[in-house]
């Protein structure tokens, strides 16, 4: 169910603001893509713009073509509710529903949009997916217990079962692993590499060396300048990005000379 | 608590880096002390001019700060002592607000136990001259006067948070944000002529009705609960709406299943403090519905007794002899100081205890 | 920041009934919101208009609406006044005593305790006034006329009742303040650490930080709460009706038993037993309160909301 993404000739405002611009990108099916960059280089907002997450903020639009398997996503006739359902998202901090349990922010997605499943089947879909997050052994024995009462890392991953629980077909990871310890970020890396057997995951990263053991591929944005709009600079297989990169500035990104 | 936040250093060595100057302080108990001497002054005083125990407390309590300001002054240097003598006055200014509350709590209380019988709750004033009678009709007239009040507010008003805050940029919820604003300072007597003047266009001049009372009272109550439902919706962190959006949940569903059970609690709070807000109110009651001696249950037809209304009836017009509707009115304000200190309880269990658990 | 000149207009995004409806109806309450404040002021000029356009002499008064509210104008004015020159520096004192004077898990309580001010009826002020506060004025009025008679304040004669007009000010005093010092204690603790960690690091005292860091951060927060007080001490209905013993006319003296109304306590005492023109007058009385309320609370809320803009902590 994992596919492929096509972006042509993309611009993303905010208002009058041109935030990204003229990104080109092809994203290939199972596999893991990572954009790295300095902050403020438009790649969060150029992750949001796969799902239509950036249109939560009044006044955001963009210019160009996002297509999934030959699905435009931003045709006329496309609810941004359901492309949602279709690409998945997981964000920095972990964000579990206060007022719900465990079991309750899995079946979340499921439940909010009112789709009826039978108790059998929505048990059957709570274990399938805290497996696939590699948290059910953790927590089995305390499913009604609130989700906030988890530890950082078990959020996170609690998170990425609930994004998985509504089969989507692409995964976007906005710096996933950034308000977490070391060992819970190897958790969440080694959850990603079975993902992606599944999916199509995209991670936003500010960890190069995340970016390097994880990832297929590396897409480096950076700043043409100050007050200029952020742009995909050079988008390879991630080898290359980190031994032998094509643009001088990647180079200077990656091995600390940026600046 | 003064005397011990900054206490100099014990002892002071002269190094290299030249010595700490010393200022003195007075011990902890050496405060206090001054004070009593000057408070007991004060009471010496008060006794020699005639004593009254208004009087003694006031001397006393003036005659114990200066004392400590000028003790302080001398031993202490002029900083310390203005600290002290601020530190005084705050206080007695928290003091001070305390007397009207303990003094008003302590009047109703205790003027108002006198008809706390079973009389007054189930028993209305229909053929009651003197002896006897009870505030059943108005107590029933106040509860529905209050409910139908919060059936037309509560709606309304998280509404109007949910959009201020959800749909909020622009120009018209700009306007409707600072509309509210002028609405929470509108008198409640004007709300009251409002609703008089709006029923008596449909219902000719004199109309009294419950309705008329409810609208006037939502008009109060409105604004309040728009004001404490944004300050609740505004608390629920965006990451548990962008989940919810990320997830492919429409947003009117995030509003419903995400953002307004997260908040419940606050609403609840906030509702709950809204109503024990109006349930006092008489002016706009006063002009609205009137009063009346019998039960009325039918907020569509008449006048309805409403509780504040009728404990201001029964001590201005008490009739002959008085004692009997004055007791009754102390009774009425009795009961309507419980409902509101009930309801401000209430208020608070429901955030304690109803808020999202969070913990591990 | 790079702006594009013309953007090519977006298509409006699909949504889904469910989205439509629900932020119609929200909107839909915003506007009822909006409706209903016209309609205050709207349906009050309409019932105020006969008193404007009768001759004066069909009036209660006999001499038309103007002259017939401004005494009343004065007498809320002075009520509230004087509320407000109690209420403010105690409420100010207490705002400090809860924010920087006792320890963080106390103030909540104490705080609580002061709200608590705000949630009596006004009702039962009333009562407290006129039974319990009142009476026991009546000794220092007595002793205000013999001994500061020659101000005019309290020329006297004073009041064997004690209602007067100074005690139903100190009544609407304990009334507004909780209001006055629930905004000082907001605007108290959201003083930037940072300037009081200074004050205290340069060896000021517990006061001189306040003076130095609080104080001038806080005193826009003052004024709005202050002026927020005024706007509710104006409205106030029922305890002055209660407490205060009113003959009409201007008057300045604070102690005695011949005291002006005031628009909202005359319109609580009048109305009930008003029919036709009195009616329409008391409206008229009612609008000239709104305007003034009206006035009042945008200047507060103005002199509140600058305060976000240049507060220095942004």
């Amino acid at each position: 169910m994992a596919k492929r993404i096509d972006v042509s000739d993309l611009d993303i405002y905010y208002g009058n603001f041109k935030a990204v611009e003229g990104v080109n990108i092809s994203i290939e099916p199972r596999s893991i893509t990572a954009l790295i960059g300095p902050s403020g280089c438009g790649k969060s907002t150029f992750l949001r713009s796969l799902n239509r997450m950036h249109e939560v903020v009044p006044g955001a639009r963009i210019e160009g073509k996002v297509v999934i398997d030959g699905q435009d996503l931003y045709g006329s006739d496309v609810d941004p509710v359901d492309v949602r359902r279709q690409i998945g998202m997981v964000f920095q901090r972990p964000n579990p529903f206060p007022t719900m349990s465990i079991y309750d922010n899995v079946v979340a997605g499921v439940r909010l949009n009112s789709t009826k499943l039978k108790r059998a089947a929505l048990d059957e879909l709570v274990e399938r997916s805290l497996r696939a997050a590699n948290l059910w052994t953790e927590v089995k024995d305390r499913l009604d217990r609130p989700g906030a009462g988890l530890s950082g890392g078990q959020q996170q991953r609690l998170c990425i079962a609930r994004a998985i629980a509504v089969e989507p077909e692409v995964l976007l990871m906005d710096e996933p692993c950034s308000a977490l310890d070391p060992i819970s970020t190897l958790a969440i890396e080694d959850l990603m590499t079975q993902l992606k057997e599944r999916f199509t995951i995209v991670i936003v990263t500010h960890n190069m060396q995340q970016a390097a053991r994880v990832s297929e591929f590396t897409g480096f944005f950076n700043l043409a300048g100050v007050g200029q709009p952020g742009r995909l600079v050079e988008f390879n297989p991630t080898e290359k990005i980190f031994s032998n990169p094509d643009q001088k500035s990647t180079e200077d990104y990656i091995s600390g000379r940026f600046g | 608590m003064s005397t011990s936040t900054s206490p100099a250093p014990a002892t002071t060595s002269a190094g290299p880096l030249g010595s700490i100057s010393q200022h003195r302080r007075l011990p902890r108990f050496g405060a206090a002390g001054i004070f009593a001497v000057g408070a007991a002054a004060g009471i010496m005083l008060s006794a020699v001019t005639g004593f009254a125990l208004v009087l003694a407390a006031i001397y006393a309590v003036v005659l114990g700060t200066a004392g400590l300001h000028v003790g302080s002054r001398l031993l202490e240097g002029r900083r310390t002592a203005a600290d002290r003598l601020v530190t005084a006055l705050v206080r007695i200014a928290f003091a001070l607000a305390m007397v009207p509350l303990v003094w008003l709590v302590w009047t109703v209380v205790s003027k108002g136990t006198a008809r706390l019988d079973g009389a007054f709750f189930n028993q209305s004033m229909f053929g009651i001259a003197n002896e006897g009678g009870g505030a059943y009709h108005a107590i029933m007239g106040t509860l529905i006067i209050t409910a139908v009040t919060a059936v037309i507010s509560v709606p309304v008003g998280l509404l109007t948070a949910i959009y201020l805050v959800e749909y909020g940029h622009g120009k018209l919820p700009k306007a409707i944000n600072l509309l509210v604003d002028v609405m929470t300072g509108i008198p409640s007597i004007v709300a009251g002529l409002f609703a008089y003047a709006l029923f008596s266009l449909f219902f000719g001049p004199g109309v009294r009705l419950g309705i008329a009372g409810a609208v006037a009272l939502s008009v109060l109550m409105t604004p309040v609960v728009v004001r404490s439902a944004e300050e609740v919706f505004k608390l629920v962190p965006n990451e548990l709406r962008e989940a919810s959006y990320a997830l492919g949940v429409p947003k009117w569903r995030t509003i419903v299943k995400v953002v307004i059970p997260t908040a419940i609690a606050g609403l609840g709070t906030g509702i709950t403090l809204a109503i024990a807000r109006v349930i006092g109110e008489t002016a706009p009651l006063l002009v609205t519905v009137g009063i009346t001696a019998v039960t009325n249950l039918d907020p569509f037809n008449g006048r309805i007794a409403t509780l504040p209304v009728f404990a201001y009836y029964q001590l201005t017009r008490p009739g002959v002899p008085p004692e009997f509707a004055v007791d009754r009115a102390w009774t009425a304000a009795f009961i309507l100081i419980i409902l509101v200190m009930a309801l401000n309880v209430v208020a608070r269990l429901i955030s304690r205890f109803f808020a999202p658990k969070t913990g591990r | 920041m790079t702006t594009t000149s013309a953007p090519p207009p977006q298509p409006e995004p699909k949504r889904r009934v469910g989205d439509r409806v629900f932020a119609g109806s929200a909107k839909g309450a915003g506007i009822l919101i909006l409706v209903v404040l016209a309609g205050v002021a709207v349906f009050l000029v309409t019932e105020a208009w006969p008193a404007f356009t009768a001759s004066p002499a069909d009036l209660a008064g006999g001499e038309g609406v103007l002259s017939y509210v401004a005494p009343l104008v004065f007498g809320t004015l002075l009520a509230a006044v004087i509320a407000l020159l109690i209420a403010t520096p105690l409420a100010v004192a207490i705002a400090l005593f809860i924010t920087y004077y006792v320890p963080r898990r106390l103030a909540a309580g104490l705080g609580y305790v002061v709200d608590l001010l705000a949630a009596i009826p006004s009702i039962v002020y009333g009562f407290w006034g006129i039974a319990a506060l009142a009476p026991a004025l009546v000794p220092f009025y007595g002793w205000a006329e013999r001994n500061l008679g020659f101000i005019p304040f309290f020329a006297g004669p004073a009041s064997a009742t004690g209602r007067t007009m100074l005690t139903a000010g100190l009544v609407l005093a304990v009334m507004i303040l909780p209001i006055i010092s629930a905004i000082s204690r907001e605007v108290f603790s959201q003083a930037p650490l940072l300037h009081r960690e200074a004050a205290l690091a340069l060896g000021a005292t517990r006061w001189e930080m306040i003076t130095m860091a609080v104080l001038p951060y806080g005193k826009s927060g003052i004024i709005g709460g202050a002026m927020l007080g005024l706007g509710r001490a104006l409205g106030e209905t029922l305890a002055i009706a209660l407490v205060l013993s009113i003959s009409g006319g201007i008057s300045f003296n604070l102690i005695s038993n011949t005291n002006p109304g005031t628009i909202a306590a005359n319109i609580a005492l009048q109305f009930p037993e008003s029919t036709g023109l009195d009616v329409n007058t008391l409206i008229a009385s009612g609008l000239v309160l709104f305007v003034i309320t009206l006035a009042v609370n945008m200047l507060a809320r103005w002199v509140v909301n600058r305060r976000a803009d240049f507060s220095g902590a942004n």
